[in-house]
């Protein structure tokens, strides 16, 4: 398929992890990673296209095409598609504001709208003993329209399964936590779990596409209201 | 006289007021001259005394004879209902009677009695007639009102007569106390009784039943009272009477007849004869026979069947016929019999009213039912729109709208409360209620005056002043209004009569009432009628009718004119016509005579010959005038009369209480206590109730309440219900009124008031001057003309919307109404009356009800009947087809075949259904034509080939099928699996800590005072990774070679003609592990420091081949890590893509070999040239799912070493390692320490988490569990199995697996002699049935265990089913043999056997067919968890598990913990295998046919394996290894290397020569060509090599077959 180059649209975002409101923690940071699916991939501009390698090939070179692909990993080509923040404290004013503006930078290609990108954030601070633990977890799909977007997203964290565990979790700094923080973005599975909510995490989004329209997917034009032009920081979800 | 019977005298008095008293003074008389009587006979015992014996005739008889008497009361009469209770009394009052003598006495007057009884008077049998209160029921159901008149009236006298039975009852109790002993009335003082006491009855009045009645009831509370103390009153009343010295002679009577009673008499005794007879004649026993239907039907009347005619007649309730018949016979019996029949001659009877099918859901039975049944099925919530259908839209501004409801009154037009006044006043005004209504339309008015016009109009009409219109045009409207004069003038006339005799009944009622009051002497209602005349002028008047008499008269006149005129002309047109005719007829008659005389009297036909028609008669002017004058004078005011105005007002005054009589004042203190109250249903809920108001004289009762009902739901009903309540007693629903929801336009303020009438159906009798409700009564005095009054009345009310704050009226919008009636119509389902629901197709359903032809009558099918009208007529529009996703059409942008032809989408979809082959494709194309075909082609090959059976890879059709089979299993259960995978735990989505326990609590806290950086650390495990989010390239093998033992020697090429002696070497002494040391003659071959051997590793994976350096010597060490990157399938590493992963792990020692090229010596000095060749020693083959499931693999293996090795020899250096000696030659073979792991540690797939279904028993299961938890507990990592799943996927208990089965015939008839070679060569059998691990098949779901005939058939299996085999095998053997649970290297978790022998015990490992000593240090088996043997499990409990350190003993309960034991006895369970195993002999030619081919086949692989060198082959070694082959086969393979050797070097003495015999279990082609190639024989490239290449078959029964593969390489030495 590398070969032929099959018709994909891009998906570039950027924007930044804004700011947070979680009004009873102090000193947190965030982490984020994508959710997509099948059919999409991160990419980055002309080097994508030998990122991989045929798997047909002799049992004697097996060793040598994998440290290569590992290389490559490490050297992150394919933009920004996870990234850990810097931990933040609170503004000293009426908002109470844990403001991160950390950056997110990642472009897909993609050849279905299905499994569109999601963003899943997920906050960790300081418990009282100084043990890191999660203080929220939170989802949201990336805008479909190109433009600037603004997006709250609520944040969750799983409850623990008694009372008793809910006591020696917190006496021994260790929270319940998602195996994985992307299943926050899936359906599957997520009957079994409860959650408590904890606060908020706004984003900021610039979406820009290429192709869409010539592969007949039309997101339409942009809600211009109120997205052009510097939003405050602090501004409620659109 | 009885004092009793005094008392009842009394009671008599009161109620028979004038006429009794001669019945009274008889009543007197009557018991004296009985007692008279009786006194003379009772010494003789008279005949009747006998009847005392029989109470039936007692009954039977007064009845009868009374009915005589009385014809009149006969058929109302009741019969005694039961028999008086014996009084008391009557045994104090004989307690000096000798018994004795009192039976004697019994005995005579019985058979004497009888004697007579029978002769006088056979009594018949006549049944009484009940009166069954179903006899009313009976007549409303049945519609035979004919005699409800009759019945009525039999009533009001019952009523009478029932007073009189009473009485009858309480006498006859009273009355037998002292003449007759056992306290019945003797048959004579009965006809005495009722002959002379009740007489006069019938004369008695029938105007006042009430009293009677109540006189009655008031008697029958007397009764009980009396029927109690007999006693004391005859004791007390004693003196009383004596001094009256009325009755002396009773008294004395009493006291003779006391003696004269007691009478000794032997017991009583009837015959049978006797008392069948005489039950015979008492009891009526109708026939069993059928009844003939004319019997049942009035005379000549044919039965008619209903249902044959078409009409609906329901199913009958099912009665057994002999019960009808007996039924039939009963009624035909009795008097009215016949109307209990229908006119289909069978007993009238109501449908069936049970249902045809139960409500109940049925009970289900079978359990496979069950199953399917109770499958869940997801269904989308769905909101629940019963009620949210009527609620006001959620749109609408605001919710609530506001319904005014203003209840001002009630008046009651008839209440049981009512007086007759009241009666007569209520119809008062209501009359005078419509009077006024007349009088304000005053219709005769109108039409007089229109009358009047109307003439006028005709005359100017005929006027001749005005000419100028046509003649015609006149003419023709005189004659429309002349029409209409006359119509006009009936009108008139009609009107006129009625506003008369309204007038009429209105005084006539009036006059009716004033009667009343002045009869009553008391007033009960204000109402007042006033009459007002209004005078006329006499002569005016007079004037005017006779001049509307006139008129009338002459247009009369005209009327009859003209109508003569019409009747003239008809008659001259007929008599013309008749004239015509009878001269025809005589000129016909004159020629008929003429011609035929004899024919004349056949001419006139009667028919034919017209009358002569009759003239009309003038009209007569004097008669017409006396008609309407007669007209005139019924309906019209005479002239001169004065005209009445009635007018009725309510000034009269009603009588004060004080001036009434009792039962008036009674009856308006029953008026006072009641009070009505009024509740408001609203939507069949009560929303708010009136005050309770109490009901005036008037029978008005004012509420002037005003209700806001502040609604949500549209009104479907409103309705309000009227209760009273009668002083504190409690409240009865009256009536319920249904006010009709008002139009949206009605508002408050526009509100009218309206009336809206209710009528009761409640019977209430008073027994006070009211007349109460449903009952009839009549204002006559002898009772004719008779009224029924239901309660009823008017409520005056008003219903409104309210007007919001906003001058808005609170309505909802209208077109929530439609749908609240379409809603309310489709709750009615009409086609579930038919049974079934939820049909559509309406045409389809009204020709099947006009094909069925549907009784349109019955009520059953009445809905639906409507709804086929309603549907062919085409009102409401239903469509031919039933839609489920009604949007899906606009959704539907391409039509169904295009997109299923759409590549794309396919690919989607087979995607989202995780076919394995797309599973885990990445980036669909967006363009059909990006997709290529080739996508798809394994797919359908897939597909195609899942029936064809491909020969191609199996060489032989059987493996084929088998393999065909197992694949087919393997993705039924990777579906299940997939299904399952798909069911979370918490744990699976969430890390939580568990709730530390003491010792964890402890250890932690003890970690907090643990140094930080201890001397010694601790191994910490590495972080487990999850599958998911990995790739290629992430995952690594990790294969660490420690080192080798006992690697073979090369044999010096010097002693190539050395003859080895064999001596040293038996086979008793190998396998009796004897310490014996070998021949040490080798030794002095190797010289000292000579390298021996110089091996190296290479382990190959997925087709990546790593090296070891190269060591030297036979115990060489590496230590080295060799890394191996892992490749999943389709680039998918979830877990269960790993967990199928079937590639192995080949790790091979080779041995280095360094020739030196230069064969010439003399360049020997210059320089080295020399040609590395690597021999293959043996190899090592782990699977990686062993390795994926262990996590890590350490440990020593055995090397798997080819029996023969040329040009090597496991010989060790006695001198070097003669300390170990003793240890390792307990084994045979070289070993290798491994340490194999993947990095990053991946997360082994658990096994499904589903339970199977079990045929086992239930407590058994349970037992399991318990067992297996408690085992668990205790050594949390040792195997302990009961139960394992089958192939079916059912729950089976282990020791069901075991059992003695016979092994193969041939195989115990190769050596009979020696029972150790037998158990080896069934191990050596069992082993060459080809291994397939179940975990690769089945991925992560369970271990399934096959039976072992189903393990022979399927030629593959695991571990278990190589250990079940053998273990029955070695049971049958007769050995004492135990599966043996454990884990192993490499295996891990696996089964083996263990056996007894005499002094040891022998563990075998069914895989390999190798046997180990339970004290052999090179015995794969690390750890033994359980032991299951045919009959118990035995978990092991010792503190060590190495089979080493354990006692095999399992009698020991401290050692081993058995399943079964005294209080869970074995239950004997059955075995899963089958009795005994049958083997088919393999097909010789057959296995020789594969034998060829698949040494073609090799030779072509190692051929093409050799691409760029040529490839040349030694027939010569060929054949002779060819010859070797079948003896390798016999000796296993063992100790004939030597010869082999010896003859090998005969033959081929100029070759180098190195090869080596492979041997395995077939299965399938692949395995083959990969040991082949593992062994890197083709990788040679000398030049002048040449290769030579053997296949063997050896076919065991069973097919199974044993391969040898010999491969050499030949080197042809200068």
């Amino acid at each position: 398929m590398a070969a032929a180059g099959p018709s994909v649209f891009l998906l570039m975002v950027n924007g930044q992890v804004e700011s947070a409101q979680f009004p009873e923690y102090d000193d947190l940071y965030c982490k984020y990673c994508f959710v997509y699916g099948q059919d999409w991939a991160p990419t980055a501009l002309p080097l994508a296209s030998v990122s991989r390698v045929d798997g047909g090939a002799g049992a004697e070179e097996g060793p040598w095409t994998v440290t290569r692909t590992e290389e490559r990993r490490q050297h992150g080509d394919k933009g920004l598609e996870e990234g850990i923040s810097q931990i933040t404290s609170k503004s000293q004013d009426v908002r109470r504001a844990l403001v991160w503006n950390f950056p997110i930078d990642v472009t897909f290609k993609s050849t279905n709208p299905y499994g569109w990108p999601q963003i899943v954030l997920s906050v960790y601070g300081p418990d009282v003993f100084g043990n890191d633990v999660v203080r929220g977890y939170g989802a949201v799909h990336v805008p479909f329209s190109p433009g600037r977007h603004k997006r709250t997203v609520p944040m969750f964290v799983p409850e623990s399964t008694s009372k008793l565990q809910k006591f020696t979790s917190w006496f021994m700094g260790r929270r319940p936590e998602y195996t994985d923080p992307k299943v926050v973005a899936q359906g599957e599975g997520r009957e079994v779990t409860r959650v408590r909510s904890q606060g908020f995490v706004t984003l900021l989004f610039n979406v820009v596409t290429k192709d869409m329209r010539k592969l007949g997917y039309d997101t339409g034009p942009p809600d211009t209201q109120g997205a052009s032009g510097p939003s405050p920081p602090q501004g409620l979800p659109p | 006289m009885n004092p009793k019977e005094e008392k009842v005298k009394i009671i008599t008095e009161e109620f028979i007021e004038n006429d009794e008293d001669a019945g009274v003074g008889r009543q007197k008389k009557t018991p004296k001259v009985a007692r008279q009587k009786r006194k003379k006979r009772l010494p003789t015992t008279g005949p009747e005394e006998m009847v005392s014996e029989n109470p039936h005739f007692n009954q039977q008889e007064p009845v009868q004879e009374d009915s005589d008497t009385r014809p009149l009361s006969m058929t109302s009469r009741r019969g005694p209902r039961s028999l008086p209770p014996i009084p008391s009394a009557s045994r104090t009052g004989f307690a000096e009677f000798s018994m004795r003598e009192r039976m004697r006495e019994k005995l005579q007057a019985a058979r004497s009695k009888a004697e007579s009884t029978l002769l006088q008077e056979i009594p018949t049998p006549r049944p009484r007639r009940l009166q069954s209160p179903s006899e009313k029921e009976l007549e409303t159901e049945f519609g035979t009102e004919a005699d409800e008149e009759v019945q009525r009236t039999q009533k009001e006298d019952d009523s009478q007569s029932y007073s009189r039975v009473k009485f009858c009852d309480s006498v006859r109790k009273i009355k037998p106390k002292p003449p007759v002993p056992p306290g019945f009335p003797s048959a004579e003082e009965a006809y005495n009784f009722f002959t002379f006491n009740f007489d006069p009855e019938p004369e008695e009045s029938e105007e006042k039943p009430k009293a009677k009645n109540r006189d009655g009831t008031n008697q029958e509370e007397e009764e009980g009272e009396e029927e109690e103390p007999p006693v004391q009153e005859h004791k007390m009343d004693e003196e009383e009477l004596l001094s009256a010295k009325d009755d002396e002679d009773f008294l004395l009577g009493l006291d003779h007849a006391a003696e004269d009673f007691v009478v000794v008499r032997p017991a009583d005794y009837e015959s049978v004869h006797v008392r069948l007879q005489m039950e015979k004649e008492l009891l009526f026993v109708p026939s069993r026979l059928t009844v003939p239907t004319y019997k049942k039907l009035p005379e000549n009347v044919q039965p008619r069947f209903l249902e044959d005619e078409g009409l609906y007649a329901g199913a009958r309730p099912e009665v057994p016929r002999a019960c009808q018949n007996i039924m039939e016979n009963r009624l035909l019996t009795q008097e009215p019999g016949r109307k209990w029949f229908g006119d289909d001659g069978k007993i009238l009877a109501l449908p069936n009213p049970t249902k045809g099918f139960p409500s109940r859901p049925p009970v289900l039975t079978q359990e496979q039912d069950i199953k399917a049944e109770l499958e869940t099925l997801y269904k989308k919530a769905v909101k629940y729109v019963h009620r949210s259908q009527h609620m006001i839209g959620s749109g609408d501004p605001s919710g609530n709208f506001q319904l005014d409801i203003d209840i001002s009154g009630l008046i009651f037009t008839h209440h049981p409360c009512f007086s007759r006044e009241h009666v007569l006043a209520a119809k008062l005004a209501q009359l005078y209620d419509q009077h006024l209504a007349r009088q304000q339309r005053n219709k005769a008015k109108f039409l007089t005056d229109k009358l009047q016009a109307l003439r006028n109009a005709v005359q100017t009409e005929l006027n001749p002043a005005k000419p100028h219109k046509s003649l015609d045009t006149t003419q023709k409207a005189i004659n429309e209004y002349k029409s209409e004069i006359r119509q006009t003038r009936k009108l008139r006339d009609a009107e006129q009569e009625k506003d008369r005799t309204l007038l009429k009944t209105i005084i006539k009622v009036w006059k009716e009432m004033k009667s009343l009051r002045e009869f009553q002497r008391f007033t009960n209602t204000p109402l007042k009628l006033v009459l007002r005349k209004e005078k006329v002028d006499q002569k005016t008047d007079e004037e005017a009718y006779e001049a509307e008499i006139q008129a009338e008269i002459s247009e009369l006149l005209e009327e009859l004119m003209e109508e003569y005129e019409r009747k003239m002309e008809g008659y001259r047109a007929a008599y013309q016509q008749w004239k015509a005719w009878k001269k025809a007829q005589r000129a016909k008659k004159k020629k008929k005579k003429q011609e035929h005389p004899d024919e004349e009297m056949e001419e006139p036909y009667p028919g034919e010959e017209p009358v002569k028609p009759v003239p009309p008669e003038p009209t007569d002017r004097a008669l017409v005038e006396q008609q309407v004058r007669e007209r005139a004078a019924r309906s019209r005011r005479r002239p001169g009369e004065p005209t009445l105005v009635p007018e009725l007002s309510l000034a009269g005054s009603v009588t004060p209480n004080e001036q009434c009589p009792r039962a008036e004042v009674l009856r308006r203190e029953d008026v006072k206590r009641r009070s009505i109250y009024l509740k408001v249903i609203f939507n069949d809920k009560e929303v708010s109730r009136t005050d309770s108001r109490p009901l005036g004289a008037d029978f008005r009762v004012h509420f002037g309440q005003i209700f806001n009902l502040q609604i949500f739901n549209w009104p479907e009903s409103l309705m309000l219900q009227v209760y009273e309540t009668i002083g504190h007693s409690g409240t009865t629903l009256l009536a319920e009124v249904f006010l009709p929801i008002p139009e949206t336009t009605i508002v408050t303020g526009r509100a009218p008031i309206e009336e809206v009438e209710f009528s009761s159906n409640q019977h209430v009798t008073l027994d006070h001057e009211g007349v109460g409700s449903g009952v009839p009564f009549s204002f006559e005095a002898d009772g004719s003309n008779q009224l029924i009054l239901m309660t009823s009345g008017k409520v005056s009310n008003g219903v409104a919307w309210a007007i919001g704050e906003n001058g808005i009226p609170l309505i909802p919008p209208l077109s929530q109404q439609n749908i609240g009636f379409r809603s309310a119509l489709k709750r009615a389902d009409a086609i579930s009356s038919i049974g079934t629901s939820g049909l559509t197709d309406l045409k389809k359903l009204a020709k099947w009800a006009a094909e069925s032809k549907l009784d349109p009558n019955d009520p059953n099918n009445a809905p639906l009947m409507q709804l086929i009208s309603v549907a062919t007529s085409g009102e409401s529009y239903v469509p031919d087809f039933f839609r489920l996703e009604q949007l899906q059409q606009e959704f539907n942008f391409v039509s169904d075949e295009e997109l299923n032809r759409s590549k794309r989408f396919r690919l989607l979809c087979l995607r989202s259904q995780e076919v394995p082959e797309f599973r885990n494709y990445k980036q669909i194309p967006a363009y059909d034509r990006e997709i290529m075909e080739k996508v798809f082609q394994d797919y359908e090959k897939r597909l195609r080939d899942r029936n064809v059976i491909e020969t191609k890879d199996h060489i032989d059709t059987h493996r084929a099928i088998v393999a065909k089979y197992l694949q087919q299993v393997r993705e039924s259960v990777i579906n299940r699996f997939l299904i399952a995978k798909h069911h979370f735990l918490l744990s699976d989505l969430i890390v939580e800590e568990e709730v530390p326990n003491i010792s964890i609590l402890g250890l932690s806290l003890f970690k907090l005072a643990e140094q930080k950086r201890p001397l010694r650390p601790r191994r910490k495990g590495r972080k487990k990774v999850t599958a998911q989010n990995l790739s290629d390239g992430d995952i690594k093998v990790l294969v660490n070679i420690i080192r080798a033992y006992d690697i073979p020697v090369r044999k010096p090429t010097a002693s190539k003609f050395q003859q080895p002696s064999r001596s040293s070497r038996t086979f008793s002494e190998k396998r009796a592990a004897s310490p014996t040391a070998h021949s040490p003659t080798h030794s002095a071959d190797y010289p000292l420091g000579q390298v021996l051997v110089r091996p190296f590793v290479e382990v190959s994976f997925q087709r990546t081949i790593c090296h070891t350096t190269t060591a030297e010597g036979p115990n060489p060490s590496w230590n080295e890590e060799l890394e191996l990157p892992f490749r999943a399938p389709n680039g998918d590493y979830s877990t269960t893509s790993l967990q199928s992963v079937r590639d192995d792990v080949f790790i091979n020692i080779f041995d280095e070999v360094l020739n030196d090229v230069l064969e010439d010596d003399h360049e020997r000095g210059r320089g080295i040239h020399t040609h590395i060749e690597r021999h293959w020693l043996g190899s090592v083959k782990i699977p990686f799912s062993t390795i994926y499931f262990q996590a890590k693999i350490d440990g020593t293996f055995k090397i798997d070493i080819p029996p023969v090795l040329l040009g090597y020899s496991k010989e060790r250096n006695l001198m070097i390692e003669r300390s170990f000696d003793s240890v390792r030659s307990l084994s045979e073979g070289s070993y290798i320490t491994l340490f194999i792991t993947i990095e990053p540690q991946l997360v082994p797939g658990e096994s499904v988490r589903e339970k199977f279904d079990s045929q086992e028993d239930e407590k058994l299961l349970q037992a399991t569990e318990k067992f297996q938890t408690e085992c668990a507990l205790k050594f949390p990592h040792r195997q302990c199995l009961t139960t394992v799943t089958d192939i079916s996927g059912k729950t089976v208990f282990v020791t069901r697996y075991l059992k003695p089965l016979n092994p193969p015939r041939e195989l115990l008839d190769a050596c009979p002699s020696s029972p150790q070679a037998t158990a080896e060569l069934v191990a050596r059998y069992v082993s060459l049935i080809p291994f397939l691990p179940d975990t690769v098949s089945f991925a992560g779901i369970c271990d399934m265990w096959s039976t072992s005939d189903q393990f022979l058939d399927l030629l593959a299996g695991d571990e278990e089913e190589h250990a079940v085999l053998l273990c029955n095998y070695f049971l049958s053997l007769g050995k004492k043999a135990w599966l043996m649970m454990g884990s192993a290297i490499p295996e891990g978790p696996t089964a083996y056997v263990l056996t007894r022998e005499q002094s040891h015990y022998l563990i075998w490992n069914p895989c390999t067919g190798h046997f180990y000593g339970q004290f052999d240090t090179f015995c794969p088996l690390k750890s033994v968890g359980c032991l299951i043997g045919p009959d118990n499990i035995w978990f092991n409990i010792q503190r060590y598990d190495s089979p080493l350190r354990i006692n095999f003993d399992v009698t020991k309960p401290k050692l081993w913990k058995s399943f079964f034991s005294r209080s869970l006895p074995y239950p004997g369970l059955s075995s899963v295998q089958p009795e005994e195993l049958i083997y088919q002999r393999t097909d010789k030619a057959a296995a020789a046919e594969l034998q060829d081919r698949i040494e073609k086949i090799l030779k072509e692989k190692i051929m093409d394996w050799r691409p760029r060198h040529l490839t040349r082959w030694n027939r010569y070694c060929t054949s002779a290894l060819r010859h070797f082959l079948p003896v390798l086969e016999r000796s296993q393979g063992e100790d004939i290397e030597d010869d082999h050797r010896a003859e090998l070097l005969k033959q081929l003495g100029d070759y180098r020569f190195s090869g080596f015999p492979l041997h395995m279990p077939y299965s399938e082609l692949k395995p083959l060509t990969e040991a082949v190639y593992s062994t890197g024989v083709h990788n040679i490239d000398v030049p002048n090599v040449e290769f030579a290449l053997a296949v063997y078959i050896h076919p065991y029964p069973k097919n199974v077959l044993s391969v040898w593969i010999y491969v050499a390489s030949l080197i042809r030495n200068r």
